[in-house]
């Protein structure tokens, strides 16, 4: 499969397009609304949220009868903010952690749901097939309708978040501080909840449950090692979850037997572990490299500790010291000879005859001047051993 | 026995086999991982089956548990990184593990009995239909020996570990310093839930796990002081939640483990409310006289602090304490009417005097702070 292919297949296949525009949608909204959960260690309230929706989906549909998508999100959303909202009454005023409050909220509707809709599945006369659609999803079956929703809804949620831009992060970082200055933050809280419940719902159809809630997280945490700016952040968590929205749809669409929501969630996490291992200073390979370059240079700095003490010990200042004195010195660590080189590269230490080595006029310097820095108020009896 | 006995019969071993290990989930604040476990299991059972092509081979359970335990092991990597943190961790693994699983599903297992729909909700109400026969000898259904098993095991190990899971739970500092390792008792603990998980998972489906787990230690929570009464409140809401739960299935012909679900919930809601020291009722009604006390307190003290000196008539009008204190009019209302009928002041004139006993109180309440 080629990207040529791809996009090719991209410009001319119809449902194509209207998956992956509305993928692209969900990715965008999921990113960006996904970034203040991630912040505020809400990360899982997706995952609660859309379990959740479960029996407001289910009550939608026997209240009116319709499998609309508009009137089918809006009860998912009901029941999801009552979902949200359950969560903070019962850890505000309750010894129960929020781990506990999403699991237990999360199940119990879940369970409600489930009980609404085989209730439901042995009435007679109800035409009820395809609300299980709701929670496993079927990306590749998005109609115009759903992505009309998913764009309205997704383009509002962000576009009042970015009205309350001041005050979502004043909460997210800060909500002591934003309640003195006179905000309203309980208000805000459930506002804020509320938008990451619109962008939640609107991918239940399109993703299902668990993949909806996985939208929410990865881009976000993958965003978040990028940078330590909130609105950057936000705009490269939108652009990561469209990116993978995108590039999940068409994959999924060139592949027999490849479910899109899966496939656009694998794409995120790809994002999220490349993200883990290469950002730039947080990433686990700078971690290792930093290490790695520390270690060396500490190893380079002791070593000519080593000959300063020796020096000093030392009736003669340029009497050549054994490598067996050295290695004794330094505890056996590996790869004296080595550090030798490149001290004697930088023209720190020179050999005397076989095997033996004395500081250079500048190493000496150096090594006092390392020492010093190590224990500032030990300078001037040397090296510490 | 007839079926809806045994069906009760597995509702109550699953339930009180599933509440034992989530009573330390929930005190380790980990009970979010129960739903990261019971997701990724499926992808277990889905490469188990890819290796043995048996649905029943009990490989399959060795694979799932694997997987819940694999769950567990790489969201404590990805926290040990710094670079996420614990809540982001799950909700990064069990997502990717589980598209894998759903990918896998359509791509090569085809349509055998492993659609997500069973699996995600699970159906108690067959469990009379797949039976254990010893030498012909029909000895019921086999998810009550399965079951019947992992629970004596959960009950088991916790019985042999109760120490060590508790000391941990608690104050995972001195555990370590006591040289007991939290590791490994998190690893034996990840493997209780994940078989559990797993055993569950044909009868409750992977999400009502959860409830399971969850739903009887927190209400527990809410009612018991100590561990030991915490495992027996938690055993007792899911043994009669379960029971109650199948009533109320076989009335409204719905799904049973939803239906202990939702009985689960109601009894939590209960509790929430109604319980004698954590509850929504008593918390807020101590909470109010606590203000009320205070209140009387702020009362005794301003008038004690202005009773002598020119300010007097000033400080201690009744028309303005309301200015003095930053209370509303309503506010110095009633604990004026209070602390008369206490015996804390008197009326003389326009101005509030304390008498004796109300300078005693302030007095009191003055040397309590400044010890």
């Amino acid at each position: 499969m080629n990207l040529i292919a791809l996009v090719g297949n991209l410009a001319t296949n119809d449902t194509l397009q209207v998956v992956a525009l509305g993928s692209v949608g969900l990715g965008l909204a999921g990113g960006v609304l996904g970034t203040f959960a991630v912040l505020r260690r809400q990360s899982l309230l997706g995952d609660a949220v859309s379990h959740a929706a479960l029996p407001g989906i289910v009550l939608a549909f026997m209240l009116t009868g319709t499998k609309a998508p508009l009137v089918l999100v809006v009860g998912a959303a009901a029941a999801g903010w009552l979902a949200t909202l359950a969560v903070l009454a019962i850890t505000r005023h309750t010894r129960i952690k929020d781990d506990t409050a999403l699991g237990v909220v999360l199940s119990v509707f879940f369970g409600f749901g489930l009980v609404l809709l085989t209730y439901l599945q042995r009435q007679p006369s109800a035409a009820k097939a395809g609300l299980d659609r709701f929670l496993f999803g079927q990306a590749a079956a998005m109609l115009r309708g759903d992505v009309v929703v998913i764009i309205a809804m997704g383009g509002a949620a962000i576009a009042v978040l970015v009205a309350f831009w001041k005050e979502f992060k004043l909460l997210a970082f800060d909500p002591d501080y934003a309640a003195c200055l006179g905000y309203p933050v309980r208000i805000l809280d459930v506002l804020l909840q509320s938008l990451i419940v619109a962008a939640i719902v609107i991918g239940l159809q399109a993703v299902g449950v668990v993949l909806m809630s996985a939208l929410l997280v990865a881009p976000a945490a993958a965003a978040r090692q990028w940078t330590d700016r909130l609105g950057v952040m936000a705009a490269l968590a939108g652009l990561f979850g469209a990116g993978a929205g995108m590039l999940g749809a068409v994959i999924s669409s060139t592949t027999e037997h490849l479910p899109a929501g899966p496939s656009i969630v694998l794409c995120a996490s790809t994002i999220v572990v490349v993200s883990l291992l290469a950002a730039p200073n947080r990433g686990i390979i700078w971690q290792v490299l930093r290490h790695w370059r520390h270690q060396r240079r500490l190893g380079l700095e002791a070593l000519l500790c080593d000959l300063l003490e020796l020096a000093t010990h030392h009736h003669d200042p340029e009497h050549g010291h054994s490598l067996s004195a050295l290695a004794a010195m330094s505890g056996g660590r590996a790869g004296l000879k080595r550090r030798l080189r490149e001290l004697h590269a930088k023209g720190l230490v020179r050999p005397v005859g076989a095997g033996r080595w004395t500081l250079t006029a500048a190493g000496r310097i150096e090594a006092a001047r390392v020492a010093a820095s190590h224990h500032p108020a030990r300078h001037e009896d040397g090296c510490p051993t | 026995m007839n079926p809806g006995l045994e069906i009760q019969m597995v509702a109550v071993i699953v339930a009180a086999a599933c509440a034992l290990p989530g009573i330390f989930l929930v005190l380790r604040r980990m009970a979010l991982l129960s739903d990261a476990i019971s997701h990724s299991v499926l992808l277990g059972i889905v490469l188990g089956y890819m290796v043995t092509r048996d649905l029943a081979s009990p490989w399959l359970v060795a694979a799932a548990t694997a997987a819940g335990v694999a769950t567990a092991a790489l969201t404590e990597l990805l926290r040990r990184t710094r670079l996420v943190h614990n809540d982001a961790a799950i909700g990064l693994v069990f997502p990717a593990l589980f598209s894998v699983a759903v990918i896998l599903i359509s791509r090569s297992v085809g349509n055998v009995h492993l659609d997500t729909d069973a699996v995600l909700m699970g159906e108690m109400a067959f469990a009379p239909f797949n039976r254990l026969s010893i030498a012909g000898f029909d000895a019921g259904p086999v998810a009550v020996w399965v079951m019947g098993g992992i629970l004596l095991i959960n009950a088991a190990v916790m019985a042999l570990l109760y120490k060590e899971l508790k000391i941990t739970s608690f104050d995972p500092a001195l555990a370590a310093a006591l040289g007991l390792s939290p590791t490994l008792v998190q690893g034996v603990l990840m493997t209780l839930v994940s078989v559990t998980a797993v055993g569950a998972f044909d009868a409750v489906g992977s999400i009502l796990v959860v409830a399971f787990m969850i739903v009887p230690a927190a209400t527990a929570l809410l009612l018991a002081e100590r561990l030991r009464a915490m495992i027996a409140w938690s055993l007792g809401i899911a043994v009669a939640s379960a029971v109650a739960g199948y009533h109320v299935a076989v009335a409204l012909d719905a799904n049973i483990a939803g239906a202990i679900a939702m009985t689960l919930g109601a009894v939590f809601a209960v509790a929430l409310v109604l319980s004698p020291r954590h509850g929504v009722v008593s918390v807020a009604v101590r909470r109010w006289r606590q203000r009320r006390l205070f209140m009387l307190q702020m009362l005794t003290i301003h008038l004690l602090h202005h009773e002598t000196g020119d300010e007097a008539g000033r400080e201690c009008a009744e028309q303005t304490l309301d200015q003095h204190l930053g209370w509303s009019p309503e506010q110095v209302r009633v604990a004026v009417r209070r602390a008369l009928r206490d015996g804390l002041v008197r009326r003389e004139g326009p101005l509030l005097v304390l008498t004796d006993a109300g300078r005693a109180r302030a007095g009191e309440v003055l040397e309590g702070l400044t010890v």
